[in-house]
């Protein structure tokens, strides 16, 4: 993840968070640059979910700094925070849609209530990107409800592009998808990223996903980013908390405690 | 003889190692309770001050506020309608049986129309009000918050205080004057039917009574607590939901909170205005 000098799209340093005694984050650092695709892997709970919330700013860590293009966005609130999501799109795990919306208007959401786009506009832009993931333009007038879970995956990927986002988070983008409809995901998402020449900062636990989203990919244990580089480098890594990993062993460095 | 004031010693001592090691425990158990507790408070009214502040700046969303007003006005007419009409007719009902023992049949209507308008109309409203829609408004947002939704929305640069709180806040605030209102009417209409069909009075005589006796205050200060106790079950309703716990149970929760509290909070109120008011 050498930055060859140029200043990095995204960059985590020192981020700390815990919840009451349970120490979460214990010291991030990540850089990203321009046009890169970084996947951070790690077991369940250990705490992706939350260095994404802490990046985007929906939780406020306890120490260090998030900068985006250089600038600090860590402590920023109120209508300039409102800004810096402007770059950000973000697939959260659970879709996280509207529910007592429809389809497009979830797509539009954000450019009829923050960028002032008319609603025939808004609606076009919306069955665009709803087509662009493979849906049916019909898609568009139906409930949240009413979709499969890969449909509704599909949707939220819809709504995160929509607004043209300069850095796109993914937090388990293939979680609970059948592997079929996974490979689908993971294509839309490559391609999305690449058509958009975005920066991508994806989380997951699925090594198939991975390795075909990732630019660079660092492995999080711990509340630490205890390895990272190229994803031509994953399978000899050198590191025996990443290969038991990648290997899903279940003996190993990493223990299961029951927390 | 020894041997047993021996054991009295070992037991003096028990107790007072058992009260020295209660004692810090309990004072820390009760210091915990007392921080939490104004924790929530500072919590609290950061949230309302925030509320309160997206509620004037822009953007606004229109079509929000106006379907909170419909939500919350329009749909809880028939429950506080309904509450006003028993209210008043069992206030004529009760006051008779009690009124005739001293000859005071007279002072139905004005007990009638005085307690509708200043209390009855305003708390009945309000607690209804607080069971239909503050739950209603705590498990919609507590919904929103265990499910991301309202992550997603900052995410799309919409800021969650100006598009889901600051409209059921106006919305409530308005909403439950006009309510009381209507309230008022039905309930001294209630009182009145059972007048002239059950206790025999005249029509004349009765409605009089009632607008002899009635006075603009009496009306306003109503209205006035109204208004306070529908913010107080919006701003309770998205308080509780804004911060509801993970999981269906943490919503369960949080919309058993915004109800009970808001409930208690509404009658605290009622008591303080009642005492601004009328001393
Ligand atoms: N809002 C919160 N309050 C308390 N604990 C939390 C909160 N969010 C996450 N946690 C805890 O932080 C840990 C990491 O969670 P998460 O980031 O969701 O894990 P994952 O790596 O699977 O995404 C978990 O143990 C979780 O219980
Ligand atoms: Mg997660």
């Amino acid at each position: 993840m050498s930055t060859n000098g140029k200043q990095p799209k995204l960059k985590i340093s020192g981020v700390k968070k815990h919840f009451g005694k349970k120490i979460v984050l214990d010291g991030i650092d990540l850089e990203i640059e321009q046009g890169k695709s970084l996947v951070v892997i790690g077991a369940s709970g250990t705490g992706k979910s939350v260095m994404l919330k802490c990046v985007l700013g929906l939780l406020k860590p306890d120490e260090g700094s998030v900068m985006v293009d250089g600038e600090e966005i860590t402590h920023v609130r109120g209508s300039e925070r409102d800004n810096v999501m402007e770059k950000f799109g973000m697939l959260f795990q659970g879709g996280a849609l509207f529910d007592s919306m429809r389809v497009w208007e979830n797509v539009a959401f954000g450019l009829i209530h923050a960028k002032g786009v008319d609603r025939q506009k808004a609606w076009e832009i919306a069955i665009e990107k709803i087509v662009a993931v493979g849906l049916k333009p019909e898609v568009g007038n139906l409930y949240p409800a009413e979709l499969s879970g890969g449909m509704q995956k599909r949707v939220s990927l819809a709504r995160a592009i929509a607004k043209n986002p300069e850095i796109i988070f993914f937090d388990e983008p293939t979680t609970g998808l059948d592997p079929i409809m996974a490979d689908v995901i993971n294509d839309l998402i490559v391609s999305s990223v690449k058509g958009l020449g975005a920066t991508a900062l994806s989380i997951t636990h699925d090594m198939a996903s991975a390795r075909k989203i990732a630019d660079y990919v660092a492995m999080i244990h711990q509340g630490k980013i205890i390895w990272h580089g190229s994803v031509k480098d994953l399978d000899n890594s050198g590191n025996e908390y990443v290969d038991q990993f990648i290997h899903g062993r279940a003996t190993g460095p990493i223990t299961r405690r029951v927390a | 003889m020894t041997a047993k004031s021996e054991k009295i010693a070992i037991d003096v001592h028990h107790t007072a190692s058992f009260l020295t090691d209660l004692l810090p425990d309990t004072c820390q158990a009760l210091g915990r309770t007392i921080l939490a507790f104004l924790q929530r408070v500072g919590q609290l009214s950061i949230f309302v001050g925030k509320s309160v502040m997206h509620c004037f700046l822009p953007p606004y969303f229109p079509s929000q506020i106006w379907r909170q007003l419909v939500d919350i006005g329009y749909y809880s007419l028939p429950v506080v309608g309904m509450t006003a009409l028993f209210t008043g007719m069992v206030l004529a009902l009760q006051s008779y049986t009690g009124f005739t023992r001293f000859n005071a049949e007279s002072a139905i209507a004005a007990v009638v129309v005085l307690s509708v308008t200043r209390e009855l109309a305003p708390v009945l409203a309000g607690l209804m009000v607080a069971g239909r829609v503050g739950a209603a408004i705590a498990a919609e947002i507590g919904t929103m918050r265990v499910t991301e939704q309202i992550d997603a929305m900052s995410t799309l640069s919409v800021n969650p205080f100006k598009y889901l709180i600051a409209p059921r806040v106006i919305a409530g605030t308005l909403m439950l004057p006009i309510l009381v209102l209507v309230g008022d009417i039905i309930g001294v209409y209630g009182g009145y039917v059972i007048a002239i069909y059950r206790l025999d009075f005249s029509e004349g005589s009765y409605l009089s009574q009632t607008w002899d006796i009635l006075e603009t205050m009496d009306v306003i200060s109503g209205l006035v607590k109204a208004a306070v106790f529908g913010f107080i079950v919006a701003i309770l309703g998205c308080y509780n939901g804004f911060n509801s716990q993970r999981g269906a149970q943490g919503v369960g929760a949080a919309t058993t909170n915004a109800v009970v509290s808001a409930s208690i909070v509404i009658l605290l109120f009622n008591y303080l205005l009642t005492q601004v008011f009328f001393s």
